[in-house]
């Protein structure tokens, strides 16, 4: 058994006299009171005592009940109580004066304090009429309670008042040998002095609702020296001085000698669908963050992006509404640029690949890999229907599963036995489109061949990854690809809608979409400028970050960098690849065909401004891990974070100036808390720069949080609203808190910009914040200056948050939560509606989903899946023929009813099934 | 709130007469009057005293060491869950969490009193949490979810629901 304590700790005095009076023996050690024994606690807490088994008891009462305990002294209801007593309400009053004592010299208000607590004492001792707490012998209470009060008590200075009985019982206490040792041990004579070092370190935690002094936030346990205190001051009070003046954006931007030429892509968002919020996190939003933080720092950045256009899928869904695959791209790349336009993403271009550009740029890569032989042909057996003229891609057609029979196998897999097929095994193959007969053709295709690139590949990759910013996702991913070997990968498709291979024997054919995609950021950036290839041709002067989602990664790091290295024409490859995970939705996917979710266009309806949504989107953002978007904890984050703390600060800061000093930045004189604050804001911007430099966007947003934190701390203490009612020195230091936060405010209108770029405009609009003030704050290291000097005139301040209320987003979750899963599905298997793409069938995503679920019972599900089939067309069979509404209504409950278990066989939560339902 | 926790604990401790409780002072201090003697006063001491009455010490814990690792608790439940600044609230899971790591209940294998009240105190807070939090958390989800389907504990408070399945996106494109 041990026992750790410290020098001037007060808690250490009845630990130690308990000790002594019970005669338990035990080893001491002194430590420092920085020293953390117990491991789960996050601050150093002492004293502690490691009991024989390991554990570590940290509650001084607690160590000193069980030395009691062991040595036959049971605690009883009256130990209890006093022990209770002495933690909840004795100690936290004791803590607070002794502050007054020792820190602030304040005596009399300390004895104010002490006041109840010693008043409850004399009346609970005077009543009992014993020498002690409980009765004739001494007990744990007393010596617990004695200890307690000693510093305060014998301090010559403290006046505790009248209260007779106590100080007898404090006297008797005090006499024990055991209780003197233990006393000089800790306060080695010198009394509350003594305990100067610990006070400071450990401030008085206010009661419930009242900010706390200096209660750091979980990881912000960072210690100020003196000297960092002091030169945080200095450089704040230097002020705005010879800051370079912001430059004007002016396109073309183009590399340029001795800056940081930074070329920024975005993955291109695939053209058939509007983005949901996962898509938008996941690319747009983070690089345009990353954007505007870079062209703070004074980067020379070049921020390109656009509509994906060509492939499969755009062809389907112009046959889907009828129209051109052309129209559909101008259609669906105008709801994008809408999209991203509302969510503030500024890129330099957003383009398309759809352009000439395109054509020119991925038939030049073509020949130069055609040339250098880095190009194998392959024949490949495909369906064609002669009646459209055209290959069929593998949902393009329908058949008789060669496994069971099931007559509406699908080319790629047979939704009856579950079962993958090639298109070619299907018996009496159909085309989706017209209903004919296809034929089998086999049709010559071109592969790249990585094998042959892998070497260079990879040599390319080492250097890559380990100069420059990958996230963790996307090495691993990397390095899977290439652990498993490179294997010659088809560029070509037989479609229409592409960009057409110029080789004589492919004619008729168009790049294979992944090859042709990435080419867009070349074609973009050479539909933005003619010298593209001033970013394009030059690793030498321009820095290149990619910012996808993780099932991207592979393109990127692996097949894309393989066509331009065999290219071989001086290519910018990727230097730093950022990418995302997964962001769900409440407890379940985005999910467009089940209206889960929210998608871009619909963020706009919500009413919750673009800037909340982008704060919470990144606040969220799946760094490292899968998160989920929650709209309760929307709400949460917008009323906690936004509202209370961070619009709190700034629109007090703002106010106190506009109320109390007529708009005018008063005189500051700092003092030392000023000077700690300055540096404690100092450090947490220190930090968001570092964090943003490695593309750590979700940490860096809580930096900006944490300066708010202090600043509204900063007021709570010192409250400027009392001391400007106050004499001439009061008022000038709510002069000086009030000047110190509105820069504070300012600082914070800096960090935010590339977060919340409407808000971060506002504030400055409202302090009237000289332009320069963010760029000049963001240089460097960062360093956090007096931007608004004494006498400056700030605008009109108004709040710049406005709380979520529980109906409002308990209404926007209804509106989005998918409620007609059941009606969908349903609805979907009636012959009126065509799209067959829409019917809720376990494909092989849902069975992969199923596998990560420890209930999830596949044979059963197996089973279910083809009940569920049958029923649904059973269903649909009854609604053709217009059966009466009683029977189908019967045989819809089965259905569901089969539903829900294989939910339940798939691991899935049925809940939602289940309640839809009901209500039927 | 203190008054609905011991009438909780009366019924799990089976307890046949509800006990008559008061409270005392600005926090609500809860008290309790005894024919017998002095009136209790303060939460740790009313229950303590109560798992005595029903006679199950073993609530209290089997050694010294044991019901010194409980009373920590206690206390730590009247004094840090009781009385915290909001941004405590973060640390006061994570140091729990961390606690909680290598251990089924709080005093290790036995479920105490400690439990039970360290239950019901951190009840308000578990209830506030986002489903990423309590992920975060996972150490404090898995033993607030065991004692909440403890049998007999959970009575005046809702069920709060900690995991959930989670279901990945398939890769878009």
């Amino acid at each position: 058994m041990k026992l750790y304590i410290a020098d001037g700790n007060p808690h250490c005095i009845k630990v130690l006299a308990a000790l002594d009076l019970t005669g338990v023996k035990c080893d001491i050690e002194t430590v420092s009171h920085e020293e953390k024994v117990v491991p789960h606690l996050s601050h150093p807490v002492l004293p502690v005592l490691l009991l024989p088994g390991g554990q570590h008891l940290f509650s001084p009462n607690s160590i000193c009940q069980y030395l009691f305990d062991v040595s036959g002294q049971a605690a009883t209801d009256a130990t209890n109580q006093w022990l209770e007593w002495e933690a909840t309400h004795l100690q936290p009053a004791v803590l607070q004066s002794l502050h007054m004592v020792a820190l602030q010299g304040k005596r009399a208000e300390a004895a104010a304090v002490m006041k109840e607590p010693l008043n409850w004492l004399e009346q609970n001792l005077s009543k009992k009429n014993t020498p002690f707490l409980i009765a004739e012998a001494v007990s744990v209470a007393d010596v617990v309670l004695w200890a307690a009060l000693y510093p305060l008590i014998s301090d010559s200075g403290f006046d505790a008042g009248e209260l007779r009985t106590v100080h007898g019982w404090f006297d008797r206490v005090g006499d024990l040998a055991a209780c003197q040792t233990a006393a000089h041990k800790v306060l080695h004579g010198k009394g509350v002095e003594a305990l100067k070092t610990f006070l400071q370190k450990h401030p008085v935690t206010h009661h419930r609702d009242s900010p706390t002094n200096n209660t750091e936030a979980e990881d912000a346990e960072h210690v100020m020296t003196v000297e960092e205190i002091e030169e945080a001051a200095q450089v704040w009070s230097a002020g705005l001085k010879g800051s370079p003046a912001s430059t004007e954006r002016k396109h073309p931007i183009l590399p340029q000698e001795g800056k940081r030429n930074v070329l920024l892509t975005s993955a291109l968002p695939y053209v058939n669908n509007v983005p949901h919020l996962g898509n938008i996190i996941g690319c747009v939003l983070s690089a345009d963050v990353f954007a505007r933080y870079g062209r703070l720092r004074g980067w020379n950045l070049l921020f390109v992006c656009g509509t994906d256009e060509y492939g499969t899928a755009t062809e389907n869904k112009a046959r889907e509404e009828g129209l051109t695959p052309q129209e559909i791209c101008d259609k669906y790349h105008a709801i994008h640029a809408a999209i991203y336009q509302w969510f503030q993403i500024d890129f330099d271009f957003f383009g398309r690949t759809t352009t000439e550009r395109q054509t020119e740029i991925a038939q030049d890569i073509f020949w130069r890999l055609h040339e250098r032989d880095f190009l194998l042909e392959d024949t490949v057996e495909q369906l064609r229907c002669e009646s459209c003229q055209r290959f069929l891609a593998d949902r393009f057609v329908e058949g008789e599963c060669p496994h069971c029979r099931y007559p509406e196998a699908r080319g790629d897999q047979c939704d009856k036995c579950g079962r993958l097929i090639n298109a070619v095994e299907l018996r009496n193959p159909q085309c989706k489109v017209c209903k004919q007969t296809p034929v089998i053709r086999s049709s010559k295709h071109l592969f790249l061949n990585l094998p042959k690139l892998e070497d260079e590949l990879e040599q390319w990759l080492n250097k890559s990854t380990s100069a420059g910013d990958w996230t963790g996702n996307a090495k691993h991913i990397t390095r899977s690809w290439l652990r498993d070997g490179l294997k010659p990968r088809c560029i070509t498709r037989d479609l229409q809608w592409g960009t057409p291979v110029p080789h004589e024997d492919f004619k008729e054919k168009v790049f294979y979409v992944w090859f042709d995609a990435p080419i867009g950021y070349l074609s973009i950036t050479a539909n933005y400028t003619d010298q593209w290839e001033k970013w394009w041709k030059n690793p030498q002067q321009v820095e290149l970050y990619n910012f996808m989602a993780k099932d991207n990664v592979p393109f990127h790091s692996v097949v894309f960098p393989c066509s331009l290295l065999g290219a071989q024409d001086n290519y910018t490859l990727v230097n730093h690849l950022i990418a995302t995970e997964y962001l769900n939705y409440e407890d379940t996917k985005f999910s467009k065909s089940r209206g889960v979710g929210v998608f871009g266009d619909m963020a706009k309806d919500t009413g919750i401004p673009s800037d909340v949504w982008r704060f919470y989107l990144l606040y969220l953002r799946p760094e490292g891990q899968d998160s989920a978007f929650s709209w309760s904890d929307m709400a949460l984050k917008n009323n906690s974070e936004l509202l209370n703390n961070l619009g709190n600060f700034i629109n007090r800061a703002g106010m106190f100036v506009s109320k109390f000093f007529d708009g005018h930045v008063p005189e500051m004189l700092l003092n030392e808390d000023d000077k700690r604050l300055i540096a404690q804001v100092c450090w947490e911007l220190k930090q968001y720069i570092q964090l943003l430099d490695k593309v750590r966007i979700r940490d860096a947003l809580k930096c900006i949080l944490n300066i708010s934190r202090h600043g509204n701390q900063y007021i709570q203490v010192n409250e400027p609203w009392k001391k400007i009612k106050g004499g001439d020195g009061d008022r000038q230091r709510a002069g000086t808190v009030t000047g110190v936060s509105v820069n504070v405010a300012c600082l914070l209108s800096a960090v935010l910009e590339p977060y919340m770029p409407t808000v971060s405009h506002t504030i400055r609009e409202q302090l009237q914040a000289p332009p320069t003030c963010a760029g000049a704050m963001l240089q460097a290291a960062g360093t956090f200056i007096c931007t608004l000097p004494a006498g400056h005139r700030i605008g009109t301040v108004s709040p710049l948050f406005q709380k979520l209320e529980n109906e409002q987003i308990e209404a926007l979750r209804k509106r989005f939560g998918g409620q007609q899963p059941e009606e969908e599905s349903v609805k979907a298997k009636t012959p009126s509606s065509s799209s067959a793409a829409v019917e809720t069938k376990p494909s092989a995503g849902a069975a992969q989903d199923a596998s990560l679920n420890v209930n999830a019972d596949p044979e059963r599900a197996k089973q279910l899946t083809a009940l569920v089939t049958e029923q649904g067309i059973k269903v649909r069979g009854l609604k053709t023929q217009k059966a009466e509404k009683s029977i189908i209504d019967e045989e819809v409950k089965k259905l569901l009813e089969l539903k829900k278990q294989l939910s339940l066989a798939e691991g899935k939560n049925p809940e939602p099934a289940a309640q839809k339902g009901k209500k039927k | 709130m203190a008054l609905r926790e011991l009438g909780s604990l009366e019924r799990f401790l089976g307890l046949k007469k509800p006990n008559k409780y008061s409270t005392q002072g600005g926090k609500k201090v809860p008290v309790l009057q005894n024919n017998n003697g002095p009136a209790l006063i303060g939460l740790v001491t009313i229950a303590s005293h109560l798992v005595r009455e029903a006679k199950r010490p073993e609530l209290l814990g089997d050694s010294a060491e044991q019901r010194a690792v409980v009373q920590q608790w206690l206390e730590h439940r009247v004094t840090r869950l009781d009385n915290y600044a909001k941004e405590e609230v973060k640390v006061i899971l994570k140091e729990l969490n961390q606690y909680l790591e290598d251990k089924v209940y709080l005093a290790g294998n036995v479920f105490t009193l400690a439990d039970i009240l360290m239950y019901y105190g951190i009840h308000h807070i578990v209830v506030e949490l986002a489903i990423q939090e309590k992920e975060r958390y996972l150490n404090v989800t898995r033993w607030f979810d065991h004692i909440q389907h403890y049998p007999g504990v959970r009575h005046h408070l809702p069920p709060v629901v900690v995991l959930r399945n989670r279901v990945y996106p398939s890769g878009h494109h």
